[in-house]
């Protein structure tokens, strides 16, 4: 078999796809560019959470969201070596990030503004991530099929501690319900559009489906994460913003509401409240280790 | 419960909790996302020592009060960490540096209260030298790469222990509390711990090609809960949100 049918049978017979492997070039170029993107989305993403750890309201509390944004930093780790085995380093996929060539998920760019936040994007964010996430499982490369593997089981802990943080603060003072309702309002329209632009309108879709990249498009997985987190607010007396929800009997789903499109390419064109600040962010901490990383280098030169 | 074992708990678990926030303060600010992981894992490990000691008090104790209270409704002069551990982290040498002096300490502190009388603070000694002596590899060994390291790492280091060598003294500082402790077998001797904590140093910093600063005036005052100006900025945001919010359960 010639390499390129080689490759296909693979694919279409569910055969993972190694690194090895021969593969055709815009796959290739097409996995760097999302499993980079998923890497960087981890690492800007510990930002967000960051700051609420030292202000975290109890011990158990603190010590619950420092080890979580630590998974972030792992899940981080295994999928930028994952990336590596594509013939790029870490390096390189971080100057990208740096350069603002490579981009992370946008909803990293809102700001974190009240410790409700923490509930909502333990619960919403990492919610739509999990739904994400557990449908890469199946992604036709080995490597990254198998970091969704490990990655899942933790994110599915860090759902449900947003869960629990939101369910506490909706049925707390009302100061706390409050707090929990706004957090709800500004996350939940970018959490579901955490899943990317409709159908038609996602230029390299196509080619993914086909690969095997992507399983389920996007479309589906948003209604998936809308169907099962509707229930969830309701149980614990939040509103979801969005007054076109109604479920739909005949599809078994709910309806929901248009998304601002609009807003959505002008947070992933850097618009949002914090693009600057969460690049500056990383950027600064890199260049802050820079004589650090430099000084290692050195020592282990001299000692082997 | 007995007061001062109690104040005895509070300065063993204050300085715990202020070096596990200070740590905690380097979450996605780490030269590398290894190292990132690995000083917030010394924070967690201290968190969890504070957690324990607070906890056990307010067991004794049993009048209502939690944990949370120790650590979020006691103010500036009720906190009684040793001094070194609420100084800034600066850069990373900074931190390095104020952790490997602090972890000798307690690499040392702990092996001694293993053999403490009071059958909880030995149990508690017991465990927590298993996270420390981590610890301690691991910030003995950075100093060591970074004395060993470049021209600059070495200067950078240099200058920090140099920095932070006024506050060693601190860590060893007893009181007619301390000291009645310690004729009761219930805390170690802290001359002993000294010279442990000495000889560590001297050997760490001479492996790293790194000068032991000479002894000149020693900072003390915090048995007495005497500050620096940094522990209220650090308690305003810790506390921030039971503070501004007292009747809420979070
Ligand atoms: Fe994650
Ligand atoms: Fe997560």
């Amino acid at each position: 078999m010639k390499e390129q049918e080689l490759f296909e049978h693979k694919i279409e017979n569910e055969i993972k796809i190694e690194p090895k492997d021969w593969m055709p070039e815009n796959y290739r170029k097409h996995l760097q560019r999302q499993m980079s993107q998923h890497a960087h989305s981890e690492i800007i993403g510990m930002q967000p959470e960051g700051n609420w750890i030292l202000r975290a309201p109890s011990l158990r509390a603190k010590v619950i969201l420092l080890a979580k944004v630590q998974d972030e930093a792992g899940h981080g780790q295994y999928l930028y070596s994952a990336a590596e085995t594509l013939g790029k380093t870490r390096d390189i996929y971080i100057e990208e990030l740096q350069s603002g060539k490579a981009k992370y998920s946008s909803i990293f760019n809102y700001p974190t503004l009240s410790w409700a936040d923490m509930g909502a994007v333990g619960w919403l964010v990492d919610g739509a991530a999990i739904v994400n996430q557990v449908s890469l499982q199946r992604t036709s490369y080995g490597p990254y099929a198998r970091a969704m593997v490990k990655i899942c089981k933790e994110e599915s802990f860090h759902q449900r501690q947003g869960y629990e943080i939101m369910a506490h603060m909706a049925q707390g003072t009302p100061e706390q319900k409050e707090m929990a309702q706004d957090a709800m309002n500004r996350f939940w329209w970018p959490s579901i559009m955490m899943f990317g632009p409709h159908d038609g309108e996602s230029p390299r879709s196509g080619n993914a489906m086909k690969w095997k990249i992507k399983r389920e498009t996007n479309d589906d997985l948003r209604q998936q994460f809308v169907d099962k987190t509707i229930g969830q607010a309701e149980l614990i007396g939040l509103t979801i913003p969005d007054p076109d929800l109604k479920w739909n009997e005949e599809r078994g789903s709910y309806d929901f509401g248009t998304m601002d499109w609009d807003e959505f390419w002008s947070v992933v064109n850097g618009n949002g409240p914090c693009n600057k600040q969460r690049i500056e962010h990383h950027i600064s901490a890199h260049e802050n280790g820079s004589w650090v990383r430099k000084a290692a280098n050195a020592y282990a030169e001299k000692h082997g | 419960m007995n007061e001062s074992l109690k104040q005895y708990f509070f300065r063993i678990g204050d300085s715990n909790l202020i070096i596990g926030q200070r740590l905690a303060e380097w979450c996605s600010k780490g030269p590398t996302l290894e190292e990132d992981v690995a000083l917030t894992n010394i924070s967690l490990d201290n968190f969890g020592q504070a957690r324990i000691l607070f906890s056990h008090i307010a067991e004794l104790e049993n009048n209502g009060k939690t944990e949370d209270d120790f650590a979020f409704r006691r103010n500036e002069r009720e906190f009684y960490n040793a001094l070194i551990t609420e100084r800034p982290n600066g850069h990373f040498g900074d931190t390095i540096a104020r952790s490997f002096l602090f972890d000798t300490f307690q690499l040392h502190f702990y092996t001694e209260l293993c053999k403490s009388k009071n059958e909880f603070l030995a149990g508690f000694a017991e465990k927590s030298l298993k996270e420390v002596k981590y610890h301690f590899r691991h910030t003995g060994e950075w100093i060591v790469r970074l004395g060993d390291g470049t021209e600059e790492s070495k200067e950078k280091i240099q200058e920090s222990i140099n920095d932070l060598w006024d506050f060693t003294g601190d860590m060893f500082a007893t009181d007619d509390n301390i000291d009645a402790l310690t004729k009761e077998g219930i805390a170690p001797d802290y001359t002993l711990i000294y010279q442990k904590w000495k000889n560590t140093v001297n050997e760490v910093l001479k492996r790293a090609t790194l000068t032991v600063p000479e002894d000149a005036y020693m900072q003390k005052g915090s048995l007495d809960g005497r500050h620096s100006e940094y522990l209220g900025h650090l308690l305003g945001d810790m506390q921030y949100l039971q503070r501004s919010y007292p009747d809420a359960k979070w």
